[in-house]
C-alpha cells in the first residue's frame, strides 16, 4: 500500500490524494466529513477501501496465473541447476569419495567400494540405479550401461559375510535378531498390531544403536524401508540383505564398543570375536568383475565432480561447456550444436522480423493513408490470417512448398526450373523463413497501421511545399514518427519468432528447427529434463530482455489486438 | 498524354498511342509471352517475340475500334483460343489469366486510369511509383491470402494429391470430390478429437474469461498498488514461449494429476481434462485482460456512481450497468481465448494424454508423420470458421465505437 506516496497517477481533478492535500492545507483544525470524522481519516478510509476492492477483483486471477503458471515455470527453471540424484542415490559413496584425490591414486580405495556396494543395493532395490546412469549418462557416456550392470549384480556383494556370520552363529540368519538390535520399541510394537490396512508404520532404529553400529544402523533403516515401501513386506520376516552384514563386519571390525546392556550383546561379542577371523572379500575385485569401467578414473572423477546437490552442469551442457574435474572446458567438436542452435535461431528470427517490415511498411501505410471505408475492407485481408489456426496455415505452406507442391508445379509449367530439378523450398531454413514471416507479418502491420494512423498526412504536404523532394519529405518527416511502430512490431515479432515450435518443427526439417524444438526433443525423446530446462531458462532470459525494452518503449497496456 | 482530347494536333490523332500505349502493352505481351511461351513449349525469345507482337496487334485493335468491355472479353477469348490450341485445357486456363491480363492492361493505359488517385500535377516518375506501390501492396496482400485460398479447392481434390491435379484445372467434376470431409465427420480418429477441442476451448474461455474479466475491472480502478507488475505477470502467458510455458506446465500438471486421481479420487479422464482446461485458461486470460482493459479504457466510471447513487449495489451495478456497456469488449476478449484453446497445440501435447487429444494435435501428428488430405478438409472448415469469428470481432467492435460515439470505422 505504497501507493499513496507517489502521488495520483496521471489524473486530473479530485481524487482522494488530492483531496488529502487539501485537507492538509488547512490551517485551522482538522476538516470534517459529513459524518463527524476528520476528512483526512475519513478519505484515507475510502482510498484504502477502494485499493481493497480493486485487488481483491484482481486476487483470483493473480492467484490463478501464479499457481497455474508462474510456479510452474518457476518449478522448471529450477530443474537446471537441481542436481540431488547423485547425493541421494549414492549418499555414504559421495561422502566417502570427497576424499580421494584423483591425482594420487588411479582408483579410489577400498572404503569407496565398500560405501558403493551398499548404496548401489539401496539403489537397486529402489530401482532408482537406472535413473542415475542416465543422469550421469549425460556427461560421459557409457555410465549408464555401468549402472545397469551392476544394479543387476550388486545384491551378491558380501555374501562370503553373511555366511560366514550364519557359519559363526545360526542366530544370525533369523531376522528377528536384527530387528532385536535395531528396531526402536516403538515401532516394534507398532509393527506387531499392523494388520494389513493403510500404510506400514515407519521405521525408527533404537536408541544408541547408531553410535554403536554406525554403519550396520544405516543401512538396516534403508533396508527396512524398503522391505516396508516397495516390497509391502514385513522386515521382522525378511533376511537382511548381504550388505547389512558387510557393514556389520566393518562395524566389527573397526572395533565397535558393545556395551553390555545391548541387545544380542552375547551374540555380538562372540561376532567381534571372529571377525579378524573372518575370510574378506575384495570389493573392488568384485565390482571390476561385475563392469571393468569401475577401474576407470573418468567414471570416479565423474562421481565427484556432479556430487554437488546444485550444479552448473546443464547450463554449461547448454553453452557446449562441460564441467570437466580440471574445471570448464569445451565439449568435443561434434558434441556442439547449442551455441550454433542459439545462432541459428537469433539470425532466422532477425531475418523473419526484417521481411517483415520489409513487408508490413507498405502495407501499414496503404492502410493508414486510404480512406477508412477502403481501408476496413484491406484489413480484413490482414485480420483473415491473424485469425486462421496457426496449424491451417502451417499446413498450406506444407502443401504449397513440397516438391510436388503447387508452387513448384508452377515454377515446372512456367518452366524456369525443369522437372528433374524442383526446388527445395522446404524442410529448410528457406521453408521456416517463408512459412514464419506470412505467419507473424499480422503482428507487423497492426502495431504499425495504429502508428502511422496517428501521423497527421499534412506533414508530408507541408515537408513538399517547402521544397523537399518525396524521398526527402518521407525520409526526413515521415519515417522518424513511424519509428516507434517499427519498435513496436519488431519486439512483438521477434519475441514470438524466437520461441516458435510448431512451424519448424513441420517445415523446418533439420536445417530450420530452432532452439524450441530441441528443447522439446530433450522432454520427450531424450528426458533429459535439466538440460531442456537451462534452455528455456536461457531463452527466457533473452524473451524477459525483450519483453522489458517492449513494455520501456511501448508499454505492455497498450497491446493491441485486431485494430 | 492518353487522351485525345488533350492532344491539339487533331490531324495525328495515333501520336500518344503509337509513344505510350502500344510500347507499354507490347513490353507487357513480351514478358507473358515469355513466361507463357515456356509453358507452351517455345523457348524464351520466341515466346517473347510472339506475345508482344500479339499485344500489339491486341492493343492496336481494341483501343482502335471496340468499347471496353466487348473488347476486354474478346481478348479473353482470342487468348484462351491460343492456349487451348497450344496446351489443351491446361493451356485454355493459362490463356483465360493471361487474356484477362493483356485486355485490362490495355484499356488501363489507353484510358488513363493509370493516373486515378494521384495529382494532376505528378510527374511521370511519381505516377509510376503510385502505381509500382499499389503493384507491390497488392503482391504482399496475396501473399497473405493465397496460401489460406489455396487450400479451399484442393480440399475437393478427388486425388490423394497436394497440388492441382489436370482434372481439377479442366474443371472436369470427376477432379472433385467431398471424399475428403466425408472422411472427416465418419472416422473416429477425427471425431475424436474435434469432441475434445469442443470440451475443452468453451470450459477453457469460461474461466479465462470471468476471472479475466473481474481481473481487468480491477486493474482499471485509479488506484491499485503494484499495477505495473500485477499487469506484467498477468500478460506473461502470453510473452513467454509456449515451449517454456508448456515444459513448465508438463512437470506442474503431471504431480497435480496423480494428485487428484490418488487423493481426489477424480477418475484419469477427468483429471486429464481439466488439467487441460486449468493450462488453456491460464494461456488465454492475457487477451481478456487486453480486450476488456482497453474497453473500460472508455467506460465512463460516473455511471457506476450514478448507480450506486440511485440505491443499486454493487452487483446490480455490474449486471445491469457496467457489463452491458463492456460486453463487446468482453465477447471478443472470449474469441481470443476460445481461439487460443482452439487453436492451441503445444501445451496439450506436453499436458494432455491421449485421451484428450485436440484438432490440432490430430492435424500436428498428421503433418508431422503420414500427411493425409483430409487436414485439407479441416483446415478449410477451420478457416470457414475463423472467417465466421472474424466478422463477429469486427462487428462487435464496430458496435462498442458507435455506442462510444466515435466515427464508424
Amino acid at each position: 500500500m505504497s501507493d499513496a506516496t507517489h502521488g495520483p497517477d496521471n489524473l486530473t481533478g479530485i481524487t482522494p490524494d488530492t483531496g488529502l492535500k487539501i485537507g492538509k492545507s488547512d490551517k485551522d483544525g482538522p476538516m470534517l466529513a459529513a459524518d463527524g470524522t476528520p476528512l483526512k481519516t475519513s478519505l484515507n478510509r475510502a482510498l484504502r477501501r477502494q485499493k481493497r476492492r480493486a485487488l481483491m477483483l484482481i486476487a483470483p486471477l493473480l492467484l490463478f496465473i501464479l499457481l497455474t503458471f508462474i510456479y510452474p515455470i518457476g518449478e522448471m527453471l529450477f530443474r537446471s541447476v537441481e542436481n540431488q540424484i547423485v547425493g541421494d542415490t549414492l549418499p555414504r559413496t559421495v561422502r566417502v569419495l570427497a576424499d580421494w584425490n584423483p591425482d594420487e591414486t588411479e582408483v579410489p580405495g577400498p572404503a569407496v567400494f565398500s560405501a558403493l556396494a551398499k548404496d548401489m543395493t539401496v539403489a537397486s532395490e529402489e530401482k532408482n540405479h537406472t535413473r542415475l546412469g542416465s543422469r550421469l549418462n549425460y556427461e560421459v557416456s557409457g555410465i549408464s550401461s555401468l549402472f545397469r550392470k551392476t544394479g543387476r549384480n550388486v545384491d551378491d556383494i558380501g555374501e562370503n559375510y553373511t555366511e560366514q556370520f550364519v557359519a559363526l552363529d545360526p542366530a544370525w540368519e533369523d531376522p528377528q535378531t536384527f530387528v532385536d538390535i535395531f528396531a526402536g520399541p516403538r515401532w516394534v510394537e507398532a509393527n506387531a498390531a499392523y494388520d494389513g490396512e493403510g500404510r506400514r508404520p515407519t521405521f525408527r532404529l533404537a536408541e544408541g544403536v547408531g553410535e554403536v553400529l554406525p554403519q550396520t544402523a544405516s543401512i538396516y533403516r534403508d533396508f527396512a524401508r524398503v522391505v516396508q515401501v516397495e516390497d509391502d513386506d514385513n522386515p521382522a520376516e525378511e533376511e537382511p540383505w548381504n550388505s547389512v552384514y558387510l557393514a556389520l563386519y566393518e562395524d566389527l571390525r573397526d572395533g565397535a564398543a558393545i556395551p553390555a546392556d545391548f541387545p544380542h550383546a552375547a551374540l555380538l561379542t562372540a561376532a567381534q570375536a571372529a571377525v579378524p577371523n573372518f575370510a574378506t572379500t575384495n570389493l573392488q575385485a568384485a565390482f571390476v568383475d561385475m563392469d571393468k569401467d569401475w577401474t576407470d578414473r573418468e567414471v570416479w572423477r565423474t562421481i565427484q565432480t556432479y556430487s554437488a546437490p546444485y550444479t552448473t552442469g546443464y547450463f554449461l551442457n547448454a553453452a557446449d561447456l562441460q564441467l570437466t574435474p580440471d574445471g570448464i572446458a569445451w565439449r568435443p567438436e561434434n558434441e556442439r550444436v547449442y551455441i550454433t542452435l542459439f545462432v541459428r535461431t537469433l539470425i532466422m528470427s532477425t531475418a523473419i522480423t526484417v521481411a517483415c517490415i520489409l513487408l508490413g511498411y507498405p502495407i501499414g501505410w496503404l492502410l493508414a493513408n486510404l480512406p477508412s471505408r477502403q481501408a476496413n475492407l484491406l484489413m480484413i485481408l490482414v485480420l483473415l490470417p491473424f485469425w486462421t489456426s496457426l496449424l491451417v496455415r502451417t499446413s498450406a505452406w506444407k502443401v504449397l512448398l513440397q516438391d510436388q507442391g503447387v508452387i513448384n508445379d508452377l515454377l515446372v509449367w512456367i518452366g524456369f526450373v525443369s522437372d528433374g530439378n524442383r526446388l527445395a523450398l522446404i524442410n529448410n531454413a528457406t521453408g521456416t523463413i517463408i512459412a514464419m514471416t506470412h505467419i507473424l507479418l499480422p503482428f507487423m502491420i497492426l502495431p504499425l497501421y495504429s502508428v502511422m494512423k496517428t501521423i497527421p498526412p499534412s506533414y508530408l504536404r507541408a515537408a513538399k511545399s517547402l521544397g523537399a523532394t518525396n524521398w526527402t519529405a518521407f525520409w526526413r518527416v515521415y519515417f522518424p514518427q513511424s519509428v516507434p511502430g517499427i519498435g513496436a512490431g519488431s519486439i512483438l515479432v521477434f519475441i514470438l519468432a524466437i520461441g516458435y515450435y510448431i512451424t519448424p518443427e513441420i517445415v523446418g526439417g533439420t536445417k530450420g528447427v530452432f532452439i524450441s524444438n530441441r528443447i522439446a526433443y530433450h522432454i520427450s525423446t531424450s528426458l533429459n529434463w535439466g538440460l531442456a530446462a537451462a534452455l528455456g531458462a536461457i531463452l527466457l532470459v533473452i524473451v524477459m530482455a525483450f519483453y522489458w525494452a517492449y513494455d520501456r518503449i511501448v508499454g505492455i497496456d497498450n497491446v493491441k489486438l485486431g485494430g | 498524354m492518353s487522351s485525345v482530347a488533350f492532344n491539339p494536333e487533331q490531324g495525328k490523332p495515333l501520336h500518344p498511342f503509337v509513344t505510350f500505349t502500344l510500347p507499354l502493352v507490347a513490353v507487357f505481351g513480351a514478358l507473358l509471352g515469355f513466361i507463357g511461351g515456356q509453358a507452351a513449349g517455345l523457348g524464351p525469345l520466341e515466346g517473347a517475340i510472339f506475345g508482344a507482337v500479339i499485344a500489339a496487334v491486341l492493343a492496336f485493335v481494341l483501343t482502335r475500334f471496340l468499347p471496353r468491355k466487348t473488347g476486354r472479353w474478346g481478348a479473353i477469348a482470342v487468348c484462351v483460343a491460343m492456349g487451348f490450341f497450344a496446351g489443351g485445357f491446361a493451356g485454355a486456363v493459362g490463356g483465360l489469366i493471361l487474356g484477362a491480363l493483356l485486355g485490362w492492361a490495355v484499356y488501363w493505359l489507353d484510358t488513363g486510369d493509370y493516373r486515378r488517385g494521384v495529382p494532376p500535377y505528378a510527374t511521370t516518375g511519381q505516377v509510376l511509383w503510385h502505381n509500382s506501390f499499389k503493384f507491390i501492396c497488392g503482391a504482399i496482400f496475396f501473399f497473405l491470402i493465397a496460401p489460406i485460398i489455396t487450400i479451399i479447392p484442393l480440399s475437393f481434390n478427388a486425388q490423394n494429391f497436394f497440388t492441382f491435379t489436370p482434372e481439377m484445372l479442366a474443371l472436369d467434376p470427376a477432379g472433385f470430390s467431398l471424399k475428403h470431409y466425408q472422411d472427416f465427420f465418419t472416422n473416429d480418429a477425427w471425431l475424436q478429437p474435434l469432441k475434445n477441442s469442443l470440451i475443452i476451448a468453451p470450459f477453457a474461455t469460461f474461466i479465462s474469461v470471468s476471472l479475466g474479466t473481474l481481473a481487468a475491472i480491477g486493474l482499471s480502478q485509479s488506484h491499485v498498488p503494484g499495477r505495473r507488475a500485477i499487469m506484467a505477470v498477468l500478460i506473461s502467458p502470453m510473452i513467454v514461449p509456449l515451449i517454456i510455458s508448456a515444459t513448465g506446465m508438463f512437470f506442474f500438471y503431471s504431480q497435480m494429476g496423480l494428485f487428484m486421481e490418488n487423493y481426489l479420487g477424480i477418475s484419469k479422464s477427468l483429471s486429464g481434462y481439466i488439467k487441460v482446461i486449468l493450462a488453456h485458461a491460464a494461456l488465454g486470460v492475457p487477451f481478456v485482460i487486453i480486450t476488456v482493459t482497453a474497453t473500460l479504457v472508455s467506460f465512463d466510471q460516473s455511471l457506476t456512481r450514478a448507480a450506486a447513487n440511485m440505491g443499486a449495489n454493487p452487483v446490480t451495478t455490474f449486471f445491469k450497468v457496467q457489463m452491458p456497456l463492456i460486453l463487446p469488449g468482453v465477447i471478443s476478449g472470449g474469441l481470443f481465448a476460445f481461439i487460443t484453446s482452439f487453436d492451441e497445440v503445444v501445451v496439450v501435447l506436453f499436458v494432455g494424454a491421449a485421451a484428450q487429444k485436440t484438432l490440432p494435435w490430430q492435424m500436428f501428428t498428421g503433418l508431422r508423420e503420414q500427411i493425409s488430405p483430409t487436414i485439407l478438409a479441416v483446415a478449410t472448415i477451420l478457416v470457414i470458421i475463423s472467417i465466421a469469428l472474424l466478422t463477429v470481432v469486427e462487428l462487435l467492435r464496430r458496435r462498442s465505437e458507435r455506442l462510444r460515439g466515435m466515427s464508424p470505422g
